[in-house]
C-alpha cells in the first residue's frame, strides 16, 4: 500500500506539495510515482531563479527502464533544489516526502486545476489500479 | 524457393492442430477485397548458383579501377582478420544487445570500441555508433542545440570547408526542427576558415560552431583560435574529424587554450568507414560521436556500460537507456534505434590490430602518397595546386580546363582521378579534389601521372583548336 | 573438450608495449613532417598492443559470448529473426563491389540490382516510387513523416503538424514525430486490438498531418478496420504512414499501398533477412504513393537511355534532401537483393505464410498449455502477445525472469514489455525458417518453466544459470557510469 501523507497535497500526476513554514511551496513526487518508476538513477532539476508555469514541466526523475517529466503544480519562481539528490538519486526512493523533495519555489498563486488532499489522492490511485 | 524447413506432413500436423483446413484460412481477418492476387512484379525463384553467376557477372562490369578519390570515403588496406572474425556468425547474424547475458560478446566489443573512440578523440564517452559520418554531423547538432544551456539558439555556423554532403545531410536532418545552418566562407588563397569569416556573427545568436580538421580539402584548420572564440562567446564547438588522422594530429579534447582547465572541443563525430569498412559502393559504414560527460544525457544512440552481475562478476550492458526513444518515446533525445553493430565491430578488430603504432604509420604513408602525387601531377602542363601543400591526405588541384571531361578521359583508362568540385565551388574555377592513402605505390601514382599528362596534352590541343 | 571461456579479459589488459602485429603496418616514411607543430599529437593514444593471434583469438572467444541465429532460435516479436542467408553475404561482397567508390562513375552492374530491387519492393507494396536511402528503420520512418509534411507545406497547408499514433506502437514512430517537428497525439485500441475508430474519428482535424500505424500491429493482429482508417485520416486531410516492421506477415497476401497507405518504409534487416549484425546497419528502404513521389529522398536510381545513374538535387527539386554521405547501406540493399532474387514470386509468399503458420502453432500450443494470449480470439499474424498477469500476481514472477530463464534453456528471450498496453508480456515471432521441431522444442521449454513457476519461482528471480554472466545489475550501471575503459594508476 502506498505512503500518503496527509499534511501535503497531491496532484494527478503524482507529484505532491506543502507550504512550508516559511511560505515556500515544496515539491517532490509521491511514494506511489517513486515505486512506479523504480530505482532512480538520475535527477534533472530546474536552475534556481527559473519561473515556472502551472503545469510546466521542470524536472526530470529517470530509473533505468522510465524517464518521467516533473510538472510544477503551481506557477512561481525556484528558489531551491534538492542537490543531495545529484549525487544520491536513491533518496527519492527512499524518503520521497522529507529527503526526496524535488525543488522550493515561490509562489502567490493558486495552484493550476484542483489540487487533491490526501484522501482523494487514495482514491485516484485505487481507481488506476483497476 | 525458400530458407522454410516445412514438410507438407509438418503443416497439415500444425494445421490439424491449429484447428484449420487451409494456410489460407489463417487469412481470413484481411478483408478479401483487398487480399493480392499474384505477386507479379517479383521474378522467379534462382537457386544459390544462379544468383552467383549474376551477381559475378554484374560485378565484373563494375571493375576494379585505380583509385584516387576520397571526399569522406578513403581506401585503405583492410587486414584480413577483420573481417573473417567480424563476419563469425555469432557477431553477424546477433541481435541488438537488449538481452544483456546473451550478448556479452557484442558488448564487450562495444565497449572497447568506446574506449578506443575516446582515446583517439581525447573525449570522457562514446556512445556505440550511429548510421555514418554525415548523419552523424546532424545528430550533433541537434545535440549541441539542446546541451547549450546558455543559449536558445538554433542557429549553427557551418563552415564551407565541411564536407558539403554532410551540409546537405546536417540541413535534411536539423530542418525538421528549425534548426538553422549558417554557412561561413572560407579563405580562396589557403582553403582554411579564417577567424574573421565566423567573427563577423552575432554570437549571441549562435549555440555551435563545426570545425572539420582536416577540412574538406585536406587543409588544417586553425582549430585552436576559432575554438578559443567560440567558448569566449558560449558557443559550443562539435569537431568533425577523420579517426585515422587523429593518430597524428591533436586530439579535439585538447582544441584552443585547455588551460586552467578550459575546455577543447565539446562534441566530436566523424566517418568510421576509414578503420577498416570497405568503400563498398558508399555502404554500410558508420558514424562515431565521442562527448564530455556533462552532455552524455544530451548524447543520442545506445551506450554500453560495465557493471556487476548478480555474483559480483564484472559484466556489459546497456545503460542510460531512458534518453532513447523505446522508453520516452517523442521526448527521446534522436529517434535512432539502431547503430552500425557489425561496422563497429571490424572497426574495433581493426583498431586493435593496428594499435597507436601502426595507425600513425598508416596516416604518416597516407600523407606521404598524397605529397607524393601532388609533386608529380603538379609537374604537369595545366595543372597546379589550388592551396600549397601543406595537407593530410587530400588536397585539391586546379586544372586549366574544366574538370568533368578530363575525369571522364581517366576513366577510361581504368583511373578514378578524383572528385571535380565544379558542383559545390563554382567559385574554385576547375578545381580537383584528389586523395592517395597508404595503398597507393609509386607505380600506381605514375601510372596516373602518366595517364593525366596524355589526356591534358590531347585535351589541350583540342582546346586550342576550338 | 571444454566448452567456449565463459570470460574473456579487456583487450586493452592483453598487450604490452613493443608488440604489435607488425604485418599489418605499411612501410615507415616521414610523411606526418607537413603537421604544423601546435596541430600534432603530444602523445599516443592508449590503443591495445597485441600480436595478430591475440587479436584474433579475443575477438573470436568474444563472439563465443553472444546468442545469434546461427546458433540460437530468437522468437523475438517485431524483430523478425529469420535466417540470413550466407549467400547473400558472398555474392555482396564480391571484391569488385567492396572496391567501388561512390563518388566515382556510376557503377552499372551494382545499380542494375538496386533499380531491381528498387521496382521488386515497389511490386510488393503497391507503392508507385521507392528510395533506398534510409540507412534504418528509424531514419526511413524520419523520411515518411518529413516526406508527409513537405506534401502538406507544398499545398500552403502548413498547418499540419500532428502525427497520430496508437499506443501500440513502437517507440521510433513517436520519436520520429517529434524531430520531424510534428506534435504527437497517441490513440487508444479497442477492446480487440484494432484501433478504436471513434477515438480516431475524434482525434482527426485540420491540424492531423497523418497517422503512422503497423499493420498487422505490435498487438500481432491484423487491423480489419484499415479501410475505415483510411476513410477517416484522408477525410480530414491526412495521410497514412505504414511502418514496414511487421511486413514479413503479409508478403504477397496484401499490400500496404492497396490498404490506403501513402507512405511506408520497409526494414530490410527483417523482412528480407539482410543481418542484425549486433544492432545494425539495417536499412529502411521507403515507398510512396504519386502523391509523394516529387518528394523521395535522394539520391535514387534511375535510368536514361539504357544507363542506371543517381537521381540527385537536380532531378528532385522538392526532394526531402539526403540523408547519408552517399547511398544509405547500398552492401545491406546488395543483400536483400540476393535475398529477393533467391526467394522469388512463390517462395515470398511462402515466407507469409510459414511465418504466420508458426505464430499460429505456436500461439495454439502454448494455449493449451495453460498460456494466457493477449487477444485469443483473433487470429495471431506472425506474431502474438503471452501475458504473464497471472503469474506475476501468483508467484511474483516477471516476464523478465521467464525471459531470462529461457536462456537456460537455450532460447533468446522473446520481446519483452513491449507493446506498453499488455502487462508482463512477452511478443513472441518465430519467423518462417524455424522447424516445426525448434517450435516444439520452444513449447516444451516454456511448460517446463510454468513447472518451475509453481514449484520453485525462486529458482526463476535468479535466472538465468547458465550464461556467461548472470543477471546484471542496471541500475549500478546507470548510476556509476564506467563507459570507458582507463588505464590503472
Amino acid at each position: 500500500m502506498s505512503n500518503i501523507p496527509t499534511n501535503r497535497q497531491y496532484t494527478r500526476n503524482h507529484e505532491w506539495l506543502r507550504r512550508l513554514a516559511d511560505g515556500a511551496v515544496e515539491v517532490g513526487i509521491t511514494d506511489h510515482a517513486q515505486h512506479a518508476l523504480g530505482d532512480l538513477v538520475f535527477v534533472e532539476l530546474p536552475a534556481v531563479g527559473r519561473s515556472v508555469n502551472a503545469g510546466e514541466a521542470c524536472a526530470v526523475v529517470e530509473s533505468v527502464k522510465a524517464a518521467s517529466d516533473v510538472y510544477s503544480p503551481v506557477a512561481g519562481t525556484v528558489t531551491a533544489v534538492n542537490a543531495d539528490l545529484a549525487s544520491r538519486p536513491e533518496l527519492l526512493n527512499e524518503d520521497p516526502y522529507e529527503a526526496g523533495w524535488l525543488m522550493r519555489l515561490e509562489s502567490g498563486a493558486a495552484a493550476a486545476g484542483a489540487l487533491l488532499d490526501a484522501a482523494a489522492y487514495a482514491q485516484l490511485l485505487a481507481d488506476q489500479a483497476d | 524457393m525458400s530458407f522454410v524447413p516445412h514438410t507438407p506432413e509438418d503443416v497439415a500436423r500444425m494445421l490439424e492442430l491449429i484447428g484449420v483446413r487451409s494456410i489460407e484460412e489463417l487469412f481470413d481477418e484481411i478483408p478479401s477485397e483487398l487480399k493480392l492476387k499474384e505477386l507479379a512484379g517479383v521474378p522467379a525463384a534462382l537457386s544459390e548458383m544462379e544468383v552467383g553467376r549474376l551477381l559475378t557477372e554484374r560485378a565484373s562490369g563494375d571493375g576494379r579501377a585505380l583509385n584516387f578519390i576520397g571526399a569522406g570515403a578513403y581506401e585503405h588496406h583492410i587486414p584480413a582478420p577483420v573481417w573473417a572474425i567480424a563476419n563469425r556468425g555469432e557477431f553477424y547474424t546477433s541481435y541488438t544487445p537488449y538481452q544483456a547475458e546473451a550478448s556479452q560478446g557484442t558488448l564487450q566489443v562495444i565497449y572497447e570500441y568506446q574506449s578506443m573512440m575516446c582515446e583517439l578523440t581525447g573525449m570522457e564517452v562514446s556512445n556505440a555508433s550511429l548510421y555514418d559520418g554525415a548523419s552523424a554531423l546532424a545528430e550533433a547538432c541537434l545535440m549541441a542545440v539542446r546541451a547549450n544551456r546558455r543559449s536558445t539558439s538554433r542557429r549553427i555556423l557551418l563552415p564551407r570547408t565541411v564536407n558539403p554532403t554532410y551540409c546537405r545531410v546536417a540541413r535534411a536532418i536539423g530542418g525538421g526542427q528549425e534548426i538553422v545552418f549558417q554557412p561561413v566562407d572560407f579563405n580562396r588563397a589557403s582553403g582554411r576558415t579564417p577567424l574573421a569569416s565566423v567573427s563577423s556573427f552575432d554570437a549571441e545568436n549562435c549555440a555551435a560552431l563545426v570545425l572539420q580538421q582536416p577540412n574538406f580539402f585536406g587543409r588544417f584548420e586553425d582549430v585552436d583560435d576559432l575554438t578559443q572564440w567560440a567558448h569566449e562567446r558560449g558557443i559550443l564547438v562539435i569537431a568533425v574529424v577523420n579517426p585515422v588522422s587523429l593518430a597524428l594530429m591533436k586530439p579535439p579534447s585538447q582544441w584552443g587554450d585547455v588551460r586552467d582547465g578550459k575546455r577543447g572541443a565539446d562534441i566530436v563525430c566523424g566517418e568510421g568507414q576509414p578503420l577498416g569498412i570497405p568503400l563498398s559502393c558508399g555502404g554500410p559504414y558508420f558514424g562515431f560521436m565521442t562527448t564530455r560527460m556533462q552532455y552524455v544525457r544530451q548524447m543520442p544512440g545506445r551506450i554500453v556500460g560495465r557493471t556487476m552481475d548478480t555474483e559480483g562478476r564484472p559484466g556489459f550492458t546497456l545503460t542510460l537507456q531512458a534518453r532513447e526513444q523505446h522508453i520516452r518515446r517523442s521526448r527521446a533525445t534522436s529517434n535512432i534505434c539502431t547503430n552500425q553493430g557489425l561496422m563497429v565491430t571490424a572497426a574495433t578488430i581493426y583498431m586493435a590490430l593496428l594499435g597507436a603504432r601502426g595507425l600513425e604509420r598508416v596516416a604518416a604513408a597516407s600523407m606521404q602518397r598524397t605529397r607524393d602525387l601532388l609533386a608529380a601531377l603538379t609537374r604537369i602542363g595545366g595543372v597546379s595546386s589550388a592551396f600549397g601543400a601543406q595537407a593530410f591526405h587530400e588536397s585539391v588541384l586546379l586544372l586549366d580546363r574544366p574538370v568533368a571531361p578530363v575525369l571522364a578521359a581517366l576513366a577510361e583508362q581504368g583511373i578514378l582521378g578524383g572528385l571535380d568540385l565544379a558542383e559545390w565551388y563554382p567559385e574554385l574555377g576547375h578545381a580537383l579534389l584528389v586523395c592517395a592513402t597508404e595503398t597507393k605505390l609509386d607505380i600506381d601514382i605514375q601510372r596516373y601521372a602518366a595517364a593525366l599528362a596524355g589526356v591534358m596534352a590531347g585535351a589541350a590541343s583540342a582546346c586550342r583548336a576550338t | 573438450m571444454s566448452g567456449p571461456q565463459l570470460r574473456e579479459p579487456l583487450i586493452f589488459d592483453l598487450g604490452k608495449p613493443g608488440r604489435h602485429a607488425s604485418t599489418q603496418f605499411p612501410p615507415r616514411v616521414a610523411g606526418d613532417a607537413e603537421i604544423p607543430p601546435h596541430l600534432r599529437r603530444a602523445a599516443p593514444p592508449l590503443l591495445p598492443s597485441v600480436s595478430e593471434l591475440q587479436a584474433v583469438r579475443h575477438f573470436t572467444r568474444l563472439s563465443q559470448l553472444n546468442f545469434s541465429i546461427d546458433t540460437h532460435f530468437y522468437p523475438l516479436g517485431s524483430c523478425t529473426m529469420k535466417y540470413n542467408p550466407k549467400a547473400c553475404n558472398t555474392y555482396a561482397t564480391l571484391p569488385e563491389f567492396l572496391a567501388c567508390h561512390p563518388l566515382g562513375p556510376a557503377p552499372q552492374g551494382f545499380l542494375a540490382c538496386m533499380f531491381e530491387l528498387q521496382e521488386m519492393l515497389k511490386s510488393i507494396t503497391g507503392m508507385q516510387g521507392v528510395s533506398l536511402t534510409p540507412m534504418a528503420g528509424a531514419q526511413g520512418e524520419f523520411a515518411g513523416v518529413a516526406m508527409i509534411r513537405a506534401y502538406h507545406r507544398a499545398r500552403g497547408d502548413s498547418a499540419r503538424a500532428e502525427i497520430i499514433v496508437p499506443q501500440a506502437a513502437h517507440g521510433t514512430n513517436p520519436a520520429t514525430a517529434a524531430m520531424c517537428g510534428c506534435s504527437v497525439k497517441e490513440i487508444a485500441c479497442d477492446q480487440s486490438g484494432d484501433v478504436d475508430v471513434d477515438a480516431l474519428q475524434a482525434a482527426v482535424g485540420p491540424q492531423t498531418a497523418g497517422i503512422m500505424l503497423t499493420n498487422p500491429s505490435t498487438l500481432g493482429v491484423f487491423d480489419r478496420k484499415i479501410q475505415e482508417v483510411a476513410r477517416i485520416v484522408h477525410g480530414a486531410g491526412g495521410l497514412l504512414y505504414y511502418d514496414g516492421a511487421n511486413l514479413n506477415a503479409i508478403l504477397g497476401k496484401v499490400r500496404p499501398g492497396d490498404m490506403g497507405f501513402d507512405v511506408m518504409h520497409m526494414n530490410l534487416h527483417k523482412t528480407f533477412a539482410t543481418p542484425h549484425g549486433g544492432g545494425g546497419p539495417g536499412s529502411g528502404a521507403v515507398g510512396v504513393g504519386a502523391r509523394l513521389l516529387p518528394f523521395l529522398p535522394i539520391p535514387l536510381v534511375g535510368r536514361d537511355c539504357g544507363r542506371y545513374r543517381l537521381f540527385s538535387e537536380r532531378d528532385l527539386p522538392q526532394s526531402i534532401g539526403r540523408l547519408s554521405g552517399f547511398m544509405g547501406n547500398a552492401g545491406v540493399n546488395l543483400r536483400a537483393y540476393i535475398y529477393m532474387r533467391m526467394l522469388g514470386r512463390d517462395g515470398m509468399i511462402r515466407v507469409a505464410e510459414c511465418a504466420t503458420l508458426n505464430a499460429n502453432y505456436l500461439m495454439k500450443r502454448l494455449q493449451a498449455a495453460g498460456f494466457e494470449t493477449a487477444y485469443p480470439g483473433r487470429r495471431a499474424s506472425h506474431e502474438f502477445i503471452v501475458t504473464l498477469k497471472r503469474e506475476h500476481n501468483m508467484y511474483q514472477v516477471t516476464a523478465m525472469d521467464v525471459a531470462k530463464r529461457l536462456l537456460d534453456y537455450g532460447f533468446h528471450a522473446p520481446t519483452t514489455y513491449f507493446p506498453l498496453l499488455v502487462a508482463e508480456c512477452l511478443l513472441i515471432e518465430p519467423s518462417e525458417t524455424e522447424s516445426k521441431e525448434e517450435l516444439d522444442r520452444f513449447c516444451d521449454a516454456m511448460i517446463a518453466i510454468r513447472r518451475e513457476i509453481e514449484n520453485d519461482p525462486q529458482s526463476l528471480a535468479s535466472a538465468p544459470h547458465t550464461t556467461p554472466v548472470r543477471r546484471l545489475d542496471d541500475v549500478r550501471a546507470a548510476k556509476h557510469l564506467d563507459v570507458v575503459w582507463r588505464p590503472a594508476q
